[in-house]
Formats: C-alpha cells, sequence, structure tokens
C-alpha cells in the first residue's frame, strides 16, 4: 500500500493525465448525456445567485445542477490530491522557463505556483489587481463570449469534429502568446515586479 | 449523423455551451456521479501539475510538451470515444440516444477565445483548474474566481451589445 501511495505520488506523465481528461467526454455522455464543459458553471452561478432579470442568466439552472457538483469535486479532488498523494519532490520546471521568468522578476520555484504572486499578501495589491482581478475577469468574459474554455472547445468541441471549436482554440493560443511574450513584461513591471 | 442532431428542449436555453440533454431529470444521488467525476478530474489536474502557473507559462513559452502531451491525447481519446458511441450507436446507461449538440460559428469564439487566452497567461489557469486550485489550498484563488464570475456576468449583461 505504502509503494502505491508513493508510486502514484509521483507527478503523472501527460499520456496518463491526458487520456484520463478525454475520457471525461464518454463518462459525461454516457452516465446521462452531459457535454463537457466547465466555463458554464460560471454562468450557472450568475444565474443561481444574480440573474438581475438578464434574459442570459434567466433559464433554468437547477437542470444543470451536475456541472456544479462537476466542479465541486474538481475542487475536492485537488484537496485530495494535494493533502493525501502530493508529490513530496520540488516541481521540476523548464531551465529556459526558469531564465525566462527571473528576467521578469519571478525567483522562487520551489512550488507549484510561484509564492511571489500567489498568496493572499499580494491578493490586495497591485500584483494582485494583475494576476487575480484582471486575468480572472478576462477569463470569465473570455470564455463566456467565446461560448467554452478548454474543456468544452478544446477537448469536447475538437473531440466531435466541431470546426468552431477549432477556430477558438486556436484564438485562445494566439491570446496566451500575445499575453506571455509582449504584454507581461510591462504589465509585470507595473505592478512593481 | 443520425447520432447528432441539435435539440431544443423547452425549459433551456439553446444556446448553453455545455447543457444537459438528458430527457428525465437526474433525480438526488443519481447526482453524486458526477460529483466523483469531478474528484477524479481533480486530482488528474493536480497530479499532472496542470493547475501550475509554471506549466501554463512553459507552454506559452514552448519550452516543455507537457501540456501540449495532455491536452493533445484527451482530444485523441476523446475524438475516438465520440467516433466509437456515433459508429457503434451507444446509448447512455438510461438507454437514451446520446446526443452531441452543435456548436455554431460566431464571432465570439475569435474575439472572446482571444480575450480568454490572455487571462489564460495572467492566471495560468483556465476555468476548470481554478476550482482544483482553490480546493488544494491556494484559497487566493478565490479572487480570480469571483473576478470570472463578475466577467461571466458582465459579458452577460451586454451580450446582446457585443458583435456576435
Amino acid at each position: 500500500m505504502n509503494q502505491f501511495i508513493e508510486w502514484i505520488s509521483q507527478p503523472w506523465p501527460w499520456y496518463v493525465a491526458g487520456p484520463m481528461i478525454g475520457l471525461t467526454v464518454p463518462a459525461l455522455l454516457i452516465l446521462g448525456n452531459k457535454t463537457f464543459g466547465i466555463s458554464s458553471s460560471l454562468r450557472h452561478i450568475c444565474a443561481a445567485c444574480v440573474p438581475a432579470g438578464i434574459p442570459f442568466f434567466t433559464y433554468n439552472w437547477k437542470k444543470e445542477i451536475w456541472n456544479l457538483l462537476f466542479v465541486l469535486g474538481t475542487a475536492i479532488g485537488g484537496f485530495i490530491a494535494m493533502n493525501f498523494l502530493a508529490n513530496p519532490n520540488t516541481i521540476v520546471i523548464s531551465e529556459a522557463t526558469q531564465a525566462d521568468l527571473t528576467a521578469l522578476g519571478i525567483t522562487d520555484f520551489s512550488d507549484l505556483m510561484p509564492k511571489q504572486i500567489f498568496s493572499w499578501e499580494t491578493a490586495f495589491s497591485a500584483k494582485g489587481l494583475l494576476f487575480f482581478v484582471f486575468g480572472g475577469f478576462l477569463v470569465g468574459f473570455g470564455t463566456r463570449y467565446a461560448g467554452g474554455c478548454t474543456s468544452g472547445h478544446a477537448i469536447m468541441g475538437i473531440s466531435s469534429l466541431q470546426w468552431p471549436s477549432l477556430v477558438a482554440t486556436i484564438f485562445f493560443m494566439v491570446g496566451g502568446f500575445l499575453m506571455t511574450h509582449v504584454l507581461m513584461d510591462p504589465l509585470m513591471k507595473l505592478v512593481g515586479f | 449523423m443520425s447520432v447528432v442532431a441539435n435539440k431544443k428542449t423547452t425549459d433551456q436555453d439553446p444556446h448553453c455551451a455545455a447543457p444537459n440533454l438528458r430527457e428525465e431529470h437526474d433525480k438526488g444521488l443519481e447526482l453524486l456521479k458526477y460529483l466523483i467525476i469531478g474528484v477524479i478530474f481533480g486530482i488528474v489536474f493536480v497530479k499532472a501539475e496542470i493547475i501550475s502557473w509554471f506549466r501554463i507559462q512553459e507552454m506559452f513559452r514552448l519550452q516543455s510538451f507537457h501540456m501540449y502531451g495532455v491536452i493533445g491525447s484527451a482530444v485523441v481519446t476523446g475524438m475516438i470515444s465520440v467516433q466509437l458511441i456515433k459508429r457503434l450507436n451507444i446509448k447512455t446507461m438510461h438507454g437514451e440516444t446520446i446526443v452531441i449538440p452543435e456548436k455554431v460559428f460566431k464571432k465570439g469564439q475569435v474575439i472572446g477565445g482571444f480575450i480568454f487566452g490572455l487571462g489564460w497567461a495572467i492566471t495560468g489557469a483556465c476555468p476548470g483548474p481554478l476550482f482544483a486550485q482553490i480546493g488544494s489550498g491556494y484559497t487566493v484563488v478565490l479572487v480570480t474566481l469571483i473576478s470570472a464570475l463578475a466577467g461571466t456576468w458582465i459579458y452577460g449583461k451586454f451580450a446582446d451589445k457585443l458583435p456576435n
């Protein structure tokens, strides 16, 4: 049993994780005709909590409770993995990425997330405003405008051979590349890195 | 394409991106299976370090194959599964025909997709990992989640005024 825990605690390679994520598509379809898509949960939470008479949020969200349970499960899964199956070793990040990020002012590579950004101390500073408030807003606004995120478009959409999802995925990547290679540097300087 | 049809139900917004197309309503404990799938999903996200801001940086800097491997093999697995469902006419466990809604092209997939991409690179998370990050103890990501909800709400508020 200990050996099993030790083995499962190692970081999982892509060829294990990818197929497991891909199997979510048929699992949801076969379990109950559900279409895989996570950003929809954000819309259902809006519809449940602050519909404000907006037509976009006026629908029977209760029928989509399955989606909210799915994301609740995702959070619980995160808790289980981190508390019972955590990797005892330090994360291995590509040296080229470490060098690039060091140039931007990120110097702590000891955790899954950069401690210099992801802490409550930065939450209410200019850094928090950029990485949590501004970034989060773009994720929420962009995914809904695009009608899906990595799960709904890149995985579910492309899996079912739908070209609009391929277009969406290409533009996810275009936005990400532009942010990483062009905008990140001036934005990080602006918030004090 | 006998299995795949665009289906609209009366109490359902036809534009919901990830709809529940089961004819019967899921009752009580039946819903638990989605929680369990979510738990497995969350464990994979953490164990394969998909929730890591660093892994997303590696991906956008083309300095590691990991995330391309994850997403690529997920798509291939999904594609084979969907093809098997269609060709073998596999039904749901309740015997219903499996329905995959058609995604209609809109300008939003370009503009919104681009905006999401910008945010993905900053936060290091798409919506799934957001939930897994919070569960795994990075509670400050709650701020990101609340802001993402605000973004979704603002989109909903102005949806009919935006080009689409």
